[in-house]
Order: C-alpha cells, then sequence, then structure tokens
C-alpha cells in the first residue's frame, strides 16, 4: 500500500542528513530552552508542548485511524479538572493527582468509546462534538464540583507539590520536555507497529481490513482510549502549568481549536500537529499582542491553508498525492 | 397549569426559532455534505445587518429583508468561491466553514462594535396577550406562526414545485442528479445561500427578544446541530420534529433541573446516536 | 566546542547590556486587563474610559515619572485573562496592574498575581473572599465586595419597602450568590423571608423560562443582572405580566448607568443599593460626571467611576513613595495605608482586611429632565464588608453560595 511505503521510513540519504541536523538544531534549543529564552517565551514553550502532546493524540485519532473528533478539548478537560478538584478540594499529593487525573481522562474515553466506535466520517464528527458539549455542560453547570463559570483556581504549582528543591518556569518546562519526548516518542512507535498499520488500514478502507478478519470496531474503540489516555497527559500537564481550570478550556472551540492544531499541521504525521500547536499557541499569544484583529487573521490563515495545503503544512515537505481528508468521500 | 402553559408556549418559541436556523443548516448538509459551522454567523450577521437598516429606515420589514438579501449573498459567495472548490471533501469543507466563523465574527466586532442591541418590535406587537392568569408576549406567538409558516412554504417548495424534485434528487444522490441534466451547482449555491437567509431571518426574528451581541453566532450553533442530529441530517422533517424536541426539553431543562440543563439537552442525543446514527428521519 | 562558549558569553553579554542601560528615569508601566470584547465589553469600556479620564487629568505623570499604560482585552474568560497577565507581567514588565471586571477572572488571576508578586488594583471585581478567606498580599480593592451593599438592602427592604416575602432571580456564579446571600442574610435575620431563588447561567439569552416560574404571592422580586442581560430582563419582566403586579428590586448593576440610558419606561421605579450613583449630588460626583460626558458623550456607571477612583487610589500611593514602584513591597504597602479624599462616590477608607468602607446608597430609577437616573432616596454611612457584625465571627462562617 502506498501509504505504508510513504510512512515507513524509507529515509533518501541527503535528507536524511538536513534531517538530522534540524533535529539537533531543534533538540538543543529545546535543552537550552531556560538559558536562550526569556520567562515569558519559556512560558509559551511549555504551552506548546503541553498542546503539543494533546495534538499528537488527536492524530492517532484523526490522522491514522481517520476518526475526526470534535470533542477531544473534553478528554483533556476531564483529566485537568481531576487534577484541580483533587488538589483543591481533597488536598491529594502529587502523584494521586497525576495519576488520578490521567485514570480519570481514561475511563471516560473508555466509556465515550463505547458510543462514538462503530460510526464514521461526519457521524463520528457530531458525536464527539455532542460528547464534548456534554463535559463543557457539566463543567459549566455542576457548580459544586467544578465552580461553574468560576473554574477552580489556586491548582499548586508543579514544582512546589512534587516537592522539587528548585522553582520558577525552568522545572515545569523541562518536566513538560520530558513527557512531551516521552509520549512523542511512544505514540510514534504506536503509530508504527501492526496495531498502527492496522489502524491505517481502516482509514483506507475499512471494508477490506474486515474482510482480512480484522475487528475494526476494537480497533477504532482502543485507539480512540490510547487518544484519550494521552490527551489527559496533556491535561494534567495543562492543570499544572496554568494553575487554573474552567470552562472554556473544554468548550467547543478549545475543540476545534485542537483540531485545526492537527489538519494545519499534517494529519497522520505526528511532528506536523505538533508543529501546528505550536504555530497556533504562538500565533493566538504573539498576534494578540500586536493586533486586535488576530481572530480575522487566525481565520484567514486557515482558510488559505485549506486552499493552498489541504493536506497541511508538514505534508507539503513530500510531493506525494494527498492524503488525510481524501478518504472521507462518501 | 398556568405554569406549564407558558413554560409550553416559551418552548414552541425556542423551537421557532430552533427551525429557522436549523432547517438551512440541514438543507446545506443533505444537498452538499456540509457541515457549516459558520451558519451561525449567518444568524449573527442577520441580527447585525437589520439592526442597521432597521436604524436607518425606521422600518423592521425593511431590515428584515436587507439582512436575508445580503446574507444571501454572502453564502451564495462562500459557497460558490470557496466551499466548491473543496467538493466532496467535507472534512476541509467544515475547516474552511470554521475559518469563516472566525472571520465574520471578528469582521462584526470590527464593523459593528461590541455593544449589545436589541431590534424594534415590529408595530403592534409589543404587547403582551393575557388569558385570566396566563400573560404571554404577542411577539413570540407571532414567531411561532411565522415559522410555521416558512415551514409550510419550505414543504411546499420541496414536495410541489420542479425545484424541489432536483432538489430531492441532489439530496438522494448528487452525481446521479448531475447525470439526468440538474445543474447541481447552481441548485448547491442556492440552497446555501437560501440556508444562510434562513438563519438570518432567525436572526431578525429572534432580534426584539435575543438581541444582538458578540458570540451570538456560538450560542444557538450547538443548539441547532443537536436539531439537525436528533432529527437526522438532511431531513426538513427532522429538523421540525427536533426543533420541537429540542425546544421543550431546552425550557423545561432549564426550568426544572438548571443544574443539568446542558445535560439534559446533549445526553439524549448522544443516545438517539448510539442507537440510530442517522438520527430520527435520516437516511445513511 | 569552544566558538560555542564563546557565542554563549557574548549573547550573555549582550543581553545584559541591553538590560542595563535604560534611561534614568524609565516610564511607570501600568498594565491594564479588561473585557473590551464579548459579552461584557460595554462594562469593561467603562471600566477603561475611567482610567483614560484620569491619567488625561493628571497628564499621564505621577512623581515625575511619566505614565505608559498597556490595555489588554480579556475577552470575560477568565482563561484569556490569565494569558494576557502572563503576557503583561513576563512580557511587558508592567510594575503594576488594574482592571478585570468578573469575579471568576478576579479568581483566577489572584494566585498568579500572588506567585509573581505586582501589585494589583481590583477596582470592580467583587468576589468576597478576596478580602475575606483567601486575602491576597499583592491585590488592593478600592471597589466593593459583592454583599456589602446588599446586607445594608435587606435591612431596608424589610424595615423601610416593610417586605416580607421575596424571590431572588440572579445569574449563577459568585458575584450572584454573594449579593443574593448578603441580602438573604440580613433580610432574614429581620424576620423576612427569601421564598425562591431562581440561578440562570451566565450566559442566558432569554429569562422566559425563568421569569415563569416566579410565584405572583410575593411582595418584591431581587434580580441581580448586568449587560445585555439587565435589558432584555427588565424588558421581558414586563411583557411576563410581572412589572404590574410584582416590585422590582435588586442589585446594583441590573439599573446601572452601563444599561440604564437603554432602557425604557420598564425600568422606572426599580429599587437597587450600590456604592455608587451617577445622580449622586455632591461637588466631587457633579465634577466628575460633568468631565466624563464632554470626554466621552455619556453618563459614567460605576465601573467608570470605579477604575477612576482606582486610578486616583494608585496614583496616590505612588507619589506617597516618590515614584519608587521598582519597589513592589512599598507600592502595595503604600496601596494599602494611603488616603484619598473627594472621591466622585464619597468617603472611602480601607479596613484592615483590604476592603473599603464606604456609603451604600439605595437609589430609585426616575425620569429627570427626559433622562432615565438612579435617584438616591437614602444613605447607609460608611459600611464595611462584615455590615454590623463582628469580622472573626463572620469569617468563621462560609462563604455566601447558592
Amino acid at each position: 500500500m502506498a501509504a505504508r511505503e510513504r510512512d515507513g521510513l524509507k529515509a533518501v540519504p541527503y535528507r536524511s542528513a538536513y534531517r538530522r541536523v534540524a533535529w539537533f538544531v531543534v533538540g538543543a534549543l529545546l535543552v537550552l530552552g531556560p538559558v536562550v529564552f526569556t520567562p515569558y517565551w519559556l512560558g509559551l514553550l511549555t504551552q506548546v508542548m503541553v498542546f503539543a502532546v494533546l495534538a499528537m493524540s488527536l492524530d492517532i485519532l484523526l490522522g491514522y485511524t481517520g476518526l475526526p473528533s470534535l470533542g477531544h478539548a473534553g478528554l483533556f478537560g476531564v483529566a485537568a479538572y481531576a487534577v484541580a478538584v483533587l488538589s483543591t478540594a481533597h488536598h491529594a499529593s502529587f502523584w494521586v493527582c497525576v495519576i488520578g487525573g490521567i485514570v480519570a481522562g481514561t475511563l471516560v474515553s473508555a466509556v465515550f468509546g463505547l458510543f462514538v466506535s462503530h460510526v464514521r466520517d461526519v457521524y463520528f464528527l457530531m458525536i464527539t462534538l455532542a460528547l464534548g458539549m456534554v463535559v463543557w455542560g457539566l463543567s459549566y453547570r455542576w457548580i459544586p464540583v467544578t465552580g461553574g463559570d468560576n473554574g477552580i483556581s489556586g491548582i499548586p504549582r508543579l514544582e512546589s507539590h512534587a516537592g522539587l528543591p528548585v522553582s520558577g518556569p525552568t522545572p515545569v518546562y523541562y518536566v513538560t520536555l520530558a513527557v512531551l519526548i516521552v509520549c512523542g516518542v511512544l505514540m510514534a512507535r504506536l503509530v508504527r507497529s501492526p496495531f498502527g498499520y492496522t489502524l491505517r488500514g481502516i482509514r483506507e478502507n475499512e471494508a477490506r481490513m474486515k474482510s482480512l478478519g480484522f475487528n475494526t470496531w476494537l480497533h477504532c474503540y482502543v485507539s480512540y482510549v490510547i487518544a484519550g489516555a494521552f490527551a489527559s497527559v496533556a491535561g494534567v500537564l495543562w492543570a499544572y502549568y496554568n494553575g487554573f481550570v474552567g470552562p472554556t478550556y473544554v468548550d467547543l472551540t478549545a475543540s476545534s481549536e485542537v483540531f485545526l492544531m492537527v489538519t494545519l499541521g499534517g494529519p497522520g504525521t505526528l511532528v506536523g500537529p505538533a508543529l501546528g500547536a505550536g504555530a497556533i499557541v504562538l500565533l493566538k499569544n504573539v498576534m494578540s499582542a500586536y493586533t486586535h484583529r488576530w481572530l480575522l487573521i487566525l481565520g484567514a490563515v486557515y482558510i488559505v491553508t485549506i486552499l493552498g495545503a489541504p493536506q497541511g503544512l508538514w505534508n507539503l515537505r513530500v510531493s506525494s498525492p494527498p492524503r488525510g481528508t481524501r478518504r472521507t468521500r462518501r | 397549569m398556568t405554569y406549564l402553559i407558558t413554560q409550553t408556549l416559551n418552548g414552541l418559541f425556542s423551537a421557532a426559532l430552533l427551525f429557522l436556523i436549523a432547517s438551512g443548516l440541514t438543507l446545506a448538509f443533505g444537498v452538499m455534505r456540509i457541515v457549516n459551522i459558520a451558519h451561525g454567523s449567518f444568524y449573527m450577521l442577520g441580527a447585525y445587518v437589520a439592526y442597521t437598516v432597521t436604524a436607518r429606515t425606521q422600518s423592521l420589514l425593511a431590515g428584515a429583508v436587507a439582512a436575508m438579501a445580503g446574507v444571501a449573498l454572502v453564502g451564495f459567495a462562500v459557497e460558490r468561491f470557496f466551499l466548491r472548490r473543496l467538493a466532496a471533501q467535507p472534512l476541509a469543507q467544515m475547516m474552511m466553514t470554521m475559518g469563516f466563523a472566525l472571520v465574520f465574527r471578528d469582521a462584526a466586532l470590527m464593523i459593528w462594535g461590541g455593544d449589545p442591541f436589541t431590534l424594534p418590535y415590529p408595530p403592534g406587537l409589543a404587547g403582551s396577550f393575557a388569558a385570566g392568569d396566563v400573560v404571554f408576549p404577542l411577539y413570540r406567538l407571532f414567531v411561532v406562526l411565522v415559522a410555521a409558516a416558512v415551514g409550510v412554504a419550505l414543504w411546499a417548495v420541496n414536495e410541489k414545485t420542479l425545484l424541489g424534485a432536483k432538489l430531492r434528487a441532489a439530496v438522494d444522490d448528487p452525481e446521479m442528479a448531475g447525470g439526468t441534466g440538474i445543474n447541481v451547482g447552481l441548485l448547491s449555491g442556492l440552497v446555501f445561500a437560501a440556508g444562510a437567509a434562513l438563519a438570518a431571518f432567525g436572526g431578525v426574528m429572534g432580534g426584539p427578544i435575543l438581541g444582538g451581541y458578540p458570540g451570538m453566532d456560538f450560542d444557538l450553533l450547538p443548539l441547532a446541530f443537536v436539531v439537525v442530529i436528533i432529527g437526522g441530517m438532511g431531513s426538513l422533517k427532522g429538523a421540525l420534529a427536533g426543533s420541537i424536541v429540542v425546544g421543550l426539553v431546552d425550557n423545561f431543562g432549564k426550568a426544572l433541573v438548571p443544574e443539568l440543563s446542558y445535560f439534559t439537552l446533549f445526553a439524549p442525543m448522544v443516545i438517539v446516536l448510539a442507537i440510530k446514527p442517522t438520527g430520527l428521519y435520516g437516511r445513511a | 566546542m569552544s566558538w560555542w562558549r564563546v557565542a554563549l558569553v557574548v549573547v550573555i553579554a549582550g543581553a545584559t547590556l541591553v538590560a542595563t542601560a535604560q534611561p534614568v528615569s524609565p516610564p511607570i508601566k501600568l498594565g491594564f486587563l479588561a473585557p473590551l470584547s464579548g459579552a461584557y465589553a460595554q462594562n469593561g469600556r467603562d471600566i477603561l474610559n475611567g482610567l483614560l479620564l484620569y491619567l488625561d487629568e493628571i497628564g499621564y505623570r505621577a512623581a515625575g515619572r511619566t505614565i505608559e499604560l498597556l490595555v489588554e482585552d480579556d475577552e470575560a474568560i477568565p482563561a484569556v485573562g490569565l494569558t494576557k497577565a502572563r503576557k503583561l507581567v513576563e512580557r511587558d514588565g508592567v510594575h503594576v496592574m488594574a482592571g478585570a471586571l468578573l469575579s471568576s477572572t478576579g479568581y483566577a488571576l489572584a494566585p498568579y498575581i500572588d506567585s509573581m508578586r505586582i501589585p494589583m488594583v481590583y477596582p470592580v471585581v467583587s468576589a468576597d473572599d478576596l478580602t475575606q478567606r483567601k486575602r491576597s498580599k499583592w491585590i488592593v480593592r478600592t471597589g466593593y465586595s459583592g454583599s456589602q451593599p446588599n446586607h445594608a438592602f435587606g435591612e431596608y427592604a424589610y424595615r423601610v419597602l416593610k417586605l416580607r416575602k421575596v424571590a431572588t432571580i440572579a445569574l449563577d456564579y459568585a458575584f450572584g450568590w454573594e449579593s443574593v446571600g448578603g441580602f438573604e442574610r440580613t433580610f432574614v435575620a429581620d424576620g423576612g423571608a427569601v421564598t425562591q431563588k431562581i440561578w440562570c447561567p451566565v450566559s442566558v439569552h432569554d429569562f422566559a423560562p425563568y421569569l415563569t416560574q416566579v410565584s405572583r404571592d410575593v411582595d418584591a422580586v431581587y434580580a441581580l443582572v448586568l449587560g445585555r442581560a439587565a435589558l432584555q430582563f427588565m424588558r421581558q419582566y414586563r411583557e411576563f405580566g410581572l412589572k404590574d403586579r410584582v416590585l422590582l428590586i435588586g442589585a446594583g448593576t441590573t439599573t446601572d448607568e452601563h444599561v440604564l440610558p437603554f432602557m425604557g419606561d420598564e425600568a422606572l421605579g426599580v429599587i437597587t443599593a450600590l456604592h455608587y450613583s451617577a445622580a449622586l449630588d455632591t461637588p466631587a460626583n457633579r465634577t466628575f460626571v460633568a468631565a466624563y460626558r464632554a470626554r466621552f458623550r455619556k453618563i459614567p456607571s460605576y465601573y467608570a467611576e470605579s477604575m477612576y477612583t482606582g486610578a486616583k487610589w494608585l496614583v496616590a500611593a505612588t507619589e506617597s513613595i516618590h515614584g519608587h514602584v521598582e519597589d513592589r513591597a512599598a507600592l502595595v504597602d503604600a496601596l494599602r495605608a494611603v488616603k484619598v479624599a473627594d472621591l466622585p462616590r464619597g468617603p472611602v477608607e480601607l479596613d484592615a482586611y483590604g476592603n473599603p468602607i464606604e456609603n451604600v446608597y439605595v437609589r430609585k430609577v426616575e425620569r429627570v429632565n427626559g433622562e432615565l437616573q438612579n435617584t438616591v432616596i437614602a444613605t447607609f454611612p460608611k459600611v464595611s464588608q462584615f455590615w454590623k457584625y463582628n469580622p472573626s465571627d463572620y469569617l468563621k462562617q462560609p462563604l455566601y453560595s447558592r
């Protein structure tokens, strides 16, 4: 299959040299982050990395399995809220919060997965949108637990809660970087495993996979739960980085923003969505400092991207036939 | 009893507005498979254009006509120049409409500023209707009647005219319809424009009560989606049934279980979908 | 690898030079945050107007230093407020901050402001606990606490208006809970009863489902709404036949001047309580209202007055430390210690918990010279956030909630 070859690491030698240099420079910049960047930019970079984990987790669904989820911020939010509730109302310890957050998000995605794994395409999009709205509705109106519109503030800072001897933005940065690397490697291995190739097979031609004897429902379900688990990791990081959670982090706008990170960056590449997360977080923060019209510009960027690079920016590197949205033709 | 009657009337009023918005959404989906995130923007633009024109001409009718015509034009342009390039790529189209939703939201803020406003009532409809203890605003009843009339008109066009026959053919199978000589491209543009005009009309009809304000585009949009999903995407009958269900559930939910009011709205939809993914009247 | 080190040293040295080579007396950087778009844009712009008016009056100078104003829009979303605060503090390096509107934003910002140790003036945010159970060292409130005017108003409603049974309709968030809670406490202590409490989500766009629940056998309906919702509420209160049957009273924002000019006769006779009214007949307020009208072509709301006063407070504190705003601890101490006279709303002093002790005015909407105004019909002088209760007993009780 064509997709298999493209994704199969058939690296062309001279390209690989450039790639190594590029990776080295990026890696060096990230590792030296606290030296190179001011605290403000370090904070932004931390945000970028949190959303990179989230966007990559959505990419497993959208890019590799071909399931467009428009409620992904809901799963992220469940984990973030779990950390917030545990750490403020119950004064739980650091590891209880971390594990509690990941477990809560994963459990919710395990339940939601039962509702969504048998539908495809636009219907999948609609049901996940609705599930996302259910989470949002609860966060907004289940006031005794979530604080409603007020959200929950006063989540302890990561370094003090974890008992690290250092303070400031640097420890959060390095923890996030480490988590990003671990998650990135895990996800990259996942999509290159036999399981990952089966997901791609479902994306390309589900009927064929079925006739080959694959349980496609189960594969979709597992991929949804895995994506939910990684989204929960991002949610936990976010709760600690931000110190505050509120309904706006789980609403439709938030979910569509993650969706845009993936499509902008290039679905089915993992690296692309991570860069997409970077582009959007930076655009949002930097542009809004210079102009009050950043929403207009953001909208225009989407329109231009979809017209000019419908498969996402990262896929522009490969001059191969497009992938991604083409498959969802009725 | 008083309470029950008033709440039911309220529910029907919400249903009427939702129907105006959702019918355009469901038509666009039926013909072009477009999940139009910018549909709420058409609703918003309708209210804003009507506000400007009404302020100039002192006539709500002129405002309504201008809003529908103007927004229909915008809708037609969006379909003709942007969405059509992405024919048969539902995801890309959805993303595109999302981009437009952002652009329209910010453009409205730039043109009209952020001040909230309400439209004036049409003459003679500002008062309330009183029967015993039941006091109900006349205008809300009027909106219900107008929406019913729009529903009948849509049904008539769909079932009794040649245009309607072409439309139904295009909904059933666009490629086949194109093969039989129907200009599916033009039809798509018209349907999209008509849907936009209906949403704009919804904005005008809601204007005297809900008013116009930044963020209104995303306020009713999720509800309209719920309507379309419950009713079945592409089905006008479904949009009608869905509107009534959602209008009533929303009103009684808000009144009876305010803590769970969003849950009461979205949870049934998830269940409907889990059992019948195509909605009540939808076809796969 | 040695060129690496050289490069690093050059970069660091360069950065240090740039950082230290500043002019002798750089401007005081004031970061401002309020919703300038979204549903509360009008309230936010009124806050900004109050600031601009005062900065104009002093020519953007305090203690011999110019004031550089940096304005950010928090869109009335706590999350955005936090992002913008980070930008102001970490990127722009502001010395002091002012602003915020919603309690939710106020609560979201507080831990961050504390962790960055930036003095901040909250002119409007009224969340009770910011000066009660969750006090912040770095935040000084020059406005009011949500329950403060309502304690006085509850007593007034029972003793003067002779009300016995009241239903409440309020927005479902901290400001609503605290206002209703304050009213209920003193009203019930006197012998009144709150028979119904109806809560509407903050994003409410139609009051019909809520208004139809109000039972008609109450003496009055107490309402807390603001912004766009206030306009809709007032109109629908009449349309559902309540205006002629049940007296409407409420929190100050319900008829505040940010919405009053857009209302019609449906607002006449509504009685509310707040620490300010644009119709207040004192020399300081007349001057302020005239200046504000001349500059912005509308009457000032309490939001505008709050930030005007907040700015005056901030500048007075800055002058008392001779403009050394870099000493942030000294600035925050000065903010708590300074005395400011001739404020539009009347005398104000901060209590030991950092909340203003100030007059509470009971106002009634009347039409004067063709314009609606909040005519002051009673004044409670020097009202504390603890009303007549003992602060330490008061603080042992939980925060007002639904």
